[in-house]
C-alpha cells in the first residue's frame, strides 16, 4: 500500500487549535477525564494487565490446593469461588479488555482517523470496568462468599445452590456488558464511518477487519448475556421459574441462552488474536500477507458459524440425537475456515526473509500452539467422544492451549510488536526473550499435562482429585508456578518501557513493517491525523 | 477524494460526564444488588438509597452530558462525518436492544415448543413426565404448571386475553408511529404546526399506552392470579411486557426532551439528529410490542 502521509506532528499544526496540541494534559485526571484515544488505550490495556496478575494469582490458589492429592490449603467453597472468580476475571477483565485496549491504540492509526468516532463514550466504556470488577471483588468478601458456581453460572448452580451474592455478580456482569457494548459501538463506528479517503474495505489491516467483525459479535451477544443474568436474578430472587422445571422451565435451558452468548464469546476472544497474528508474520518474513481477501472471509465465515455451534458445549444433556449431529458437524465445519488463516500464516513464512524478533517468536509460537488448541478442540466437537472427554481436564487443557498460548500469547505478541510505537523506545530486547522462553516452557509444562489427566478421566472444578493423578498434578502445578512468575519478568519490562527507558527507535521500527501507523513518528504523538492522509 | 472536502471531525476535549456516569453506574449496580438481597431476604440495609444515588447521579450526568452536545451542535462544531457516527452509534445500539429482547423471546420459545412438551412426556421423556410430573398435561398458555399437576391438581392463574386492554393498546402504539413519522415529515418541510401537535399527540398516545399498561397489571394479579412467579408463563409474560414498558416509559420521555427542544427551535429540516434518534427508538419500541403482541397474547 503506497501512502501520501502528513507527519502529523503536534507542533505541525496550525490555527488556534494548535495550543491544544501542545498542551496534554497531566496527573491523574488527565486518565480519569481524557477523550484521547491513545490515552484510552493506555488504560484499557493497564487494567487488563492488573486483571491479568490478579486472576493469575487465583490460579496460583487453585495450583497450589492441587499440588496434592486432599484438602490442604482452602476449602472446597473457597476453591469455587477461585475458579469462578479466576474465570471471570481472565474472560471480562484481562482478555477483552486488552484487545480493546489494542483496539483504541490502533485502529485509529492503521485506517487515518484522527480518533475514535464518540471519543467521550469511549471514556464512559473504560472507567465502569474498574468500578464493575470492585464489585464483583468485593463480592468474594460478602457472608456466604462471591459467585462459585463456575464462570458459566450454570443454573441451577447460580439460583437455587447460590449465595446472595449472587445479585452483585449479576449487576457487575449487566455494567460491563454495557461496558463492552459501547465499546463495541464505538469500533464499529470508527471503522465504518472514520477511514481517511481512499482506505477501503479490503485495503484495511487485518486486524482492524478482525475487529470489525469481533465488534459485531460483542453487539449482538453481550445483551443475550444480560438476558441470562436477568432471569438467574429473577429465578433466584423473584420466584420465576425459567430455568426450573416446577414452573414449566429448563435448567438446560439456561445452557441454550448462555452459550447462544458464550460460544460467539469464545470467538470475540480469538478474531482480534487472528489479526495481530496477520500483522506480524508479513513483517518478520518480510512478504505480503498470503491470501488477504481469503482471511477476511475466513473471518467473517467464523464469525457467522459462531451464532449456530453453541450446543456442542452441551453434549452431555440428553439432546435429541438430530441436533446433536446438527452441533458436531456445524462446529467441525469452522476448522476450514480456521485451517485457511493457519495455511495462510505458514504460506506467508514460505521462503520468507524470516527474522526472530520478540513478536515474531510470540507469532509463531501462537500459530503451533493455538493449533494444538483447534486440533483438541475439533477432538471435543466429536459428540462421541466428548461423552468422555466432557467435564474432565481434557477441556481446561483445551480452552487454555485457545487462550492462554492463543489469545494471551497474541496479546503479547501486539504489545513487544507495537511498544515502540507507543513510546519510542525500544523495549529491553534480553527480558523480552528471557519473558517469552520462561513463559513458552512453563506454560506446555502447565497444560499439557492436562491432557492426559483428563483423559485418564480427571473431573475439572474439583479441589481434590484420585491419587493415580497426583504426579502429573505437581508437575502442573509447578509449570503453573513459574508460568505465574514468568509474568512478573513482563510487568518489569513494561514499567521501564512505561519509564522510557531505552534506545530510540525510527518510525518504521522493524525493517519489514507496513501501514499507516509505521509512518507516524516514534513515538505516536498524541494527536494523529486531525486531517487525514490520502491513501492511494 | 479532494483534501478542501474535508472538515474537520470534532474531538471533544476532556469531559467530566463519562467519569460521573461511571460512578452513577457503580452506585446503581451496587444499590440494585443490595437493594434485591435486603427486600427478598427481609434485610436491612442501604440498597435502596445507593440505588436511588446513582439514578440521581445518572440523571445529572445525561443532562449535563447532552448540554454539552446540544452547545456544541448549536454552535456548528458538527460536520457531516460526525452525523453519521452518531447515526450509525444509535443503529447499532438499537440493534443490541434487539438481542435484548431476542433472549427473552428465544426464552419464550424455548419453554412453549421444548421444555414444556418434554415435561409433558413428549420426544423421549415419558418417564420424566410419570415420575417426576406425574398428571402434568403440556399446554399453552402454562397455567397449570408441573408443580401444580402434582400437588393440587387445579391451574393456579388464567390466561391475559388479547382483546380487550392490549389490543386497545396494540391500536394506540401503532398510531403513535404513524404520528411520529409525520411529525418527522413536518420537521423536515418546517411545517411547525405539524411537528408540534403531532409530535405532542404521539406523547400523549404513549403516556395512556403506558398507563393502560399499568392498569393490565393491576388486572393480571388483582383478578386473574397472574404473577410475576406463577410459571413460566407469568415469567415471559411480566419480562417481556414488563421491559417493554419500560423502554415505552424511556421512549416517552426522550420524545418529551424532544418536544421541547422543538419549541426552542433546536432542530433545522436538514439538521435534527436527536429527532431521528428518537424516533427511530420510538419505531423500534413500537416493533418489540406487534412482536409481542403477537407471540406472548395472540398466539
Amino acid at each position: 500500500m503506497s501512502t501520501e502521509t502528513i507527519h502529523d506532528t503536534p507542533a505541525s499544526d496550525d490555527g488556534h487549535d494548535a495550543h491544544h496540541d501542545h498542551h496534554i494534559p497531566k496527573g491523574l485526571m488527565r486518565w480519569v477525564l481524557t477523550t484521547n484515544h491513545k490515552d484510552i488505550g493506555t488504560l484499557y490495556l493497564w487494567f487488563a494487565f492488573i486483571m491479568f496478575l490478579v486472576g493469575g494469582a487465583m490460579a496460583m490458589v487453585i495450583r497450589a490446593e492441587l499440588f496434592q492429592p486432599g484438602l490442604q490449603i482452602v476449602d472446597p467453597h473457597f476453591f469455587n469461588q477461585m475458579t469462578t472468580v479466576h474465570g471471570l476475571i481472565m474472560v471480562f477483565g484481562a482478555v477483552m479488555p486488552a484487545f480493546t485496549g489494542l483496539a483504541n491504540w490502533l485502529v485509529p492509526m492503521m485506517i487515518g482517523a484522527p480518533d475514535m468516532a464518540l471519543p467521550r463514550m469511549n471514556n464512559w466504556s473504560f472507567w465502569i470496568l474498574p468500578f464493575a470488577f470492585l464489585i464483583l471483588l468485593g463480592s468474594l468478601f460478602m457472608d456466604g462468599g462471591g459467585p462459585a458456581f463456575g464462570w458459566t453460572f450454570y443454573a441451577p448452580l447460580s439460583t437455587t445452590y447460590s449465595g446472595d451474592s449472587t445479585a452483585l455478580f449479576v449487576f457487575s456482569v449487566h455494567i460491563m456488558g454495557a461496558s463492552s457494548i459501547m465499546g463495541a459501538i464505538n469500533v464499529v463506528v470508527t471503522i465504518l464511518n472514520m477511514r481517511a479517503p481512499g482506505m477501503t474495505y479490503m485495503k484495511m489491516p487485518l486486524f482492524v477487519w478482525t475487529w470489525l467483525i469481533t465488534a459485531f459479535l460483542l453487539i449482538a451477544v453481550m445483551p443475550v448475556l444480560a438476558g441470562a443474568v436477568t432471569m438467574v436474578l429473577t429465578d433466584k430472587f423473584f420466584g420465576t421459574s425459567f430455568f426450573d422445571a416446577a414452573g414449566g422451565g429448563d435448567p438446560v435451558m439456561f445452557q441454550h441462552i448462555f452459550w447462544f452468548f458464550g460460544h460467539p464469546e469464545v470467538y470475540i476472544m480469538i478474531l482480534p488474536a487472528f489479526g495481530i497474528i496477520s500483522a506480524i508474520v508479513p513483517t518478520f518474513s518480510r512478504k505480503k500477507l498470503f491470501g488477504y481477501a481469503s482471511m477476511v472471509y475466513a473471518t467473517a465465515s467464523i464469525a457467522l458459524l459462531s451464532f449456530i455451534v453453541w450446543a456442542h458445549h452441551m453434549f452431555t444433556t440428553g439432546m435429541p440425537v438430530a441436533a446433536e449431529m446438527f452441533f458436531m458437524f456445524a462446529t467441525m465445519i469452522i476448522s476450514v475456515p480456521t485451517g485457511v488463516k493457519v495455511f495462510n500464516w505458514v504460506a506467508t513464512m514460505w521462503r520468507g526473509s524470516l527474522s526472530f524478533e520478540v513478536p515474531m517468536m510470540f507469532a509463531i509460537a501462537f500459530i503451533v500452539l493455538f493449533t494444538i488448541g483447534g486440533l483438541s478442540g475439533l477432538m471435543l466437537a466429536i459428540v462421541p467422544v466428548d461423552f468422555q472427554y466432557h467435564d474432565t481436564y481434557f477441556v481446561v487443557a483445551h480452552f487454555h492451549y485457545v487462550l492462554v498460548t492463543g489469545a494471551v500469547f497474541s496479546i503479547m505478541a501486539a504489545v513487544y510488536y507495537w511498544l515502540p510505537k507507543w513510546t519510542g523506545k525500544m523495549f529491553d530486547i534480553t527480558l523480552a526473550k528471557w519473558h517469552f522462553w520462561c513463559s513458552l516452557v512453563s506454560v506446555n509444562v502447565l497444560f499439557f499435562p492436562m491432557h492426559f489427566v483428563g483423559l485418564a478421566g480427571m473431573p475439572r472444578r474439583i479441589p481434590d482429585y484420585a491419587l493415580q493423578f497426583a504426579d502429573f498434578n505437581k508437575w502442573i502445578s509447578i509449570g503453573g508456578f513459574a508460568f505465574g512468575l514468568s509474568q512478573l519478568i513482563f510487568l518489569v519490562l513494561i514499567i521501564k518501557a512505561c519509564k522510557k527507558i531505552g534506545e530510540p527507535v525510527s518510525d518504521q521500527v522493524w525493517e519489514g513493517a507496513e501501514g499507516l501507523e509505521w509512518e507516524i513518528p516514534s513515538p505516536a504523538p498524541y494527536h494523529t491525523f486531525e486531517t487525514p492522509p490520502v491513501i492511494k | 477524494m479532494a483534501q478542501e472536502q474535508y472538515e474537520k471531525y470534532y474531538v471533544p476535549e476532556q469531559s467530566v460526564w463519562p467519569i460521573v456516569g461511571a460512578v452513577a453506574l457503580f452506585l446503581i449496580a451496587v444499590g440494585a444488588g443490595n437493594f434485591v438481597i435486603e427486600s427478598t431476604r427481609d434485610k436491612s440495609g442501604y440498597g435502596f438509597y445507593v440505588l436511588m444515588t446513582g439514578l440521581v447521579l445518572l440523571i445529572v450526568m445525561i443532562t449535563g452530558w447532552f448540554k454539552n452536545q446540544i452547545d456544541e451542535s448549536m454552535s456548528g462544531l458538527y460536520s457531516q462525518q460526525l452525523g453519521r457516527s452518531y447515526r450509525q452509534g444509535m443503529a447499532w445500539f438499537i440493534f443490541s436492544e434487539v438481542m435484548f429482547f431476542a433472549a427473552f423471546f428465544g426464552a419464550l420459545f424455548y419453554a412453549r415448543t421444548i421444555s414444556i412438551p418434554w415435561l409433558g412426556g413428549s420426544s423421549n421423556n415419558a418417564s420424566t413426565n410419570d415420575v417426576l410430573w406425574n398428571g402434568f398435561q403440556a399446554t399453552w398458555p402454562l397455567l397449570t404448571t408441573p408443580a401444580d399437576a402434582i400437588t393440587t391438581g387445579e391451574p393456579s392463574t388464567q390466561a391475559m386475553p388479547w382483546t380487550g386492554l392490549p389490543l386497545y393498546n396494540t391500536a394506540l402504539l401503532l398510531a403513535s408511529s404513524v404520528t411520529l413519522h409525520y411529525a418527522h415529515v413536518g420537521l423536515e418541510k418546517a411545517k411547525r404546526t405539524q411537528l408540534l401537535v403531532l409530535l405532542g399527540l404521539t406523547i400523549v398516545l404513549g403516556s395512556i399506552f403506558i398507563a393502560l399498561q399499568m392498569m393490565e397489571y393491576v388486572h393480571a394479579y388483582r383478578d386473574l392470579d397472574l404473577t410475576l412467579d406463577s410459571g413460566v408463563y407469568g415469567n415471559t409474560f411480566f419480562l417481556l411486557t414488563g421491559f417493554h414498558g419500560m423502554h415505552v416509559t424511556l421512549g416517552t420521555i426522550i420524545l418529551i426532551v424532544l418536544f421541547f427542544r422543538c419549541l426552542k427551535g433546536h432542530f433545522t429540516p436538514k439538521e435534527h439528529f436527536a429527532f431521528q434518534a428518537g424516533s427511530w427508538y420510538w419505531h423500534f419500541v413500537d416493533v418489540v410490542w406487534v412482536m409481542l403482541f403477537f407471540f406472548v397474547y395472540i398466539l
